[in-house]
């Protein structure tokens, strides 16, 4: 049981919750984790995450706000249900990162930060997410697909669309 | 999935476990996991730091930084509880070998987690990982809780009377929270801009208690140095660059791949032996040795040894390891346009040389690019580039300024014919049509 009534969340990140808190000295520690697995829940961070999140940690909804402003991660709109994010940076551009952004762009019919009009793809070119000595690289949702070509990205948006693809949580 | 490489030349050290299931706790406890932190216990404090300092191990998170020496300013007595802060936030361009480690060898780092707790006296350490990095989370959550599980964590550690508890959480995408202050403030709950220094974080850190904070790879080195010895690690390096590192090298190489090599290792070598070569028989161009925010080389001068006096020596900086290379078809301008448009991007807006000066640096390199530059704009970056220098709270303003200043010093006849070649027929861009297309 949650400590917080009428919880947005679904009883499994509520307890998650409940349980973060108490994991730091300060319980405002909690905050960019909430932030981001509220997002992962809900969508993005939406209004209602950001009023309960600010009563679960004694903070004003100004305080949570400024936090949420400051990360590339967070949102305040929805994406796509599979949010591919094209890196672009050096060590992928020099393997053809460009390229395979332009490949998604082309393929999905939306440009950096649109979402499909069927809601389940949106695309984000992205700064270096750590996967450089397996470039180009990009991740949907949290998964990493690397040493990509423009017929491997086929496959991997294939596999997403007929929901078979991992989604890492 | 990182695929893992291999080749003579390297030293398996840190890599030692990598693919070999050690993600295990009990493929872990097989290969001599957990051993060293008892030795730490029983041994104590002041042999941990001893062993440190012996080993000559610097940071590798990129200042290098001897690790026992920055232990050792830890006070012995404080009323604020003390703190380990593992800084597994990677995030400069070219850099991935924290990545394989917490994917490899996870128990690795909550045992040198662990052995830092105890060289400070410290009960609870945090291990930070970058947002992105969900999966790999995932992989140190599980391999702590197993640490819980076996009672290798948690009150009375290895009956020692000691108590020492881990919490590991992710970032939510910000290149600036890999900077030790910007960290803890985002560790706090904060929008991760940096703290002004002093107080050093040893003194006044996390929760303004005295805190450590080290690079993943940093700590994960400590249990191989507790059982292998201070001095044993210390000759597999150079002269005061002790052991190995791992060298994630990138770009236009046949086989790129992290690689474990001694510190001091040539860097020519490095990327034609080791990583076969230039991709596709092409001529070298440049060689970015540390991550982005290392000053270039150019192909006459990578005969270098990689450790961090050679490389400063060399005018540039050994970093996070991260060697990116680019052959002879990378245009120099738009590489460097690349790179200050991320700083651009990331600079968090504290300090203004730094927020103004990466803006105006990438507006300048934009229009250059674009075909609208004249050749004032090249001195005009350099300008704009030295007056970033020194003067930020961290640094990432001195990160967005050193490439820069590498490539338009280095590169400059490239700019300039750059400009001259786009000149006829382009329009020249303004920076006010340049706000509105970016």
């Amino acid at each position: 049981m949650s400590e917080i009534a009428n919880s947005i969340f679904t009883p499994e990140t509520a307890a998650r919750f409940d349980r973060l808190v108490t994991l730091y000295p300060v319980k405002r520690s909690a905050l960019v984790p909430m932030l981001l697995y509220a997002q992962d829940e809900v969508g993005y961070v939406s209004d209602a995450v950001v009023t309960e999140i600010a009563e679960r940690l004694d903070l004003m909804e100004l305080d949570v706000r400024n936090v949420l402003s400051y990360y590339s991660m967070l949102r305040t709109k929805p994406a796509g249900k599979y949010n591919v994010q094209v890196c672009t940076n050096i060590s992928c551009m020099l393997r053809g990162g460009y390229e395979i952004l332009d490949h998604c762009k082309h393929k999905l019919g939306i440009g950096h930060k649109e979402v499909t009009a069927d809601k389940l793809f949106s695309l984000e070119e992205v700064e270096c997410i750590g996967a450089c000595c397996w470039a180009p690289a990009m991740q949907v949702n949290y998964d990493f697909h690397d040493n990509l070509t423009t017929v491997k990205v086929d496959e991997i948006l294939e596999t997403y669309r007929a929901g078979k693809g991992k989604d890492v949580k | 999935m990182p695929t893992l490489v291999s080749h003579p030349d390297e030293v398996k050290v840190i890599s030692s476990r990598f693919g070999q299931g050690a993600a295990d706790i009990e493929k872990y406890l097989e290969l001599d996991g957990y051993k060293a932190v008892q030795k730490a216990i029983a041994e104590g404090p002041d042999w941990i730091i001893n062993t440190m300092k012996a080993s000559g191990l610097r940071g590798r998170g990129g200042a290098g930084f001897p690790t026992g020496m920055k232990w050792s300013f830890v006070p012995k007595q404080s009323e604020k509880p003390k703190y380990v802060l593992v800084n597994g936030d990677e995030s400069e361009p070219g850099t991935c070998k924290d990545h394989v480690i917490f994917l490899h060898d996870p128990h690795a780092v909550i045992e040198g987690t662990m052995i830092a707790g105890l060289a400070i006296g410290a009960k609870m350490g945090f291990i930070y990982l970058r947002g992105e990095y969900r999966y790999l989370l995932k992989i140190m959550e599980k391999a702590v809780a197993d640490a819980y599980a076996k009672g290798f964590l948690g009150k009375n550690i290895f009956g020692s009377g000691l108590d020492f508890d881990i919490v590991t959480q992710t970032g939510a995408g910000a290149y600036e929270v890999g900077e030790e202050s910007a960290l803890m403030e985002s560790l706090e709950g904060k929008r991760g801009v940096p703290r002004i220094k002093p107080p050093f974080p040893a003194v006044v850190g996390l929760y303004g208690g005295p805190t450590v904070i080290n690079n993943a790879e940093t700590i994960a080195s400590a249990p191989h140095i507790l059982l292998m010895g201070g001095e044993a690690y210390a000759k597999i390096g150079s002269e005061r660059n002790g052991g190995t590192r791992l060298f994630g090298i990138s770009g236009h190489v046949e086989r790129p791949g992290v690689y474990e090599l001694p510190m001091g290792y040539n860097l020519k070598k490095a990327i034609y032996d080791v990583a076969g070569g230039i991709r596709g028989g092409k001529k070298l161009k440049a060689v970015v040795p540390g991550g982005s925010s290392c000053p270039v080389l150019l192909p006459e001068e990578i005969d270098v040894g990689l450790d961090f006096d050679q490389m400063g020596k060399a005018g540039t900086m050994l970093g996070s390891g991260g060697i990116v290379v680019l052959d002879e078809t990378v245009s120099i301008v738009e590489f460097a346009l690349r790179t200050i448009a991320f700083y651009q991007h990331e600079s968090c807006g504290w300090c203004i040389p730094c927020r103004e000066g990466t803006d105006w640096i990438k507006k300048t390199l934009t229009r250059v690019y674009s075909g609208g530059g004249s050749k004032k704009d090249v001195a005009n970056v350099q300008y704009l580039a030295e007056n970033m220098m020194g003067r930020t709270f961290c640094p990432l303003g001195d990160a967005a300024a050193m490439p820069t200043l590498g490539f338009v010093k280095k590169f400059r006849k490239e700019f300039e014919d750059y400009i001259e070649g786009h000149k006829a027929g382009t329009p020249i861009i303004t920076v006010e049509q340049l706000v509105g297309a970016h």
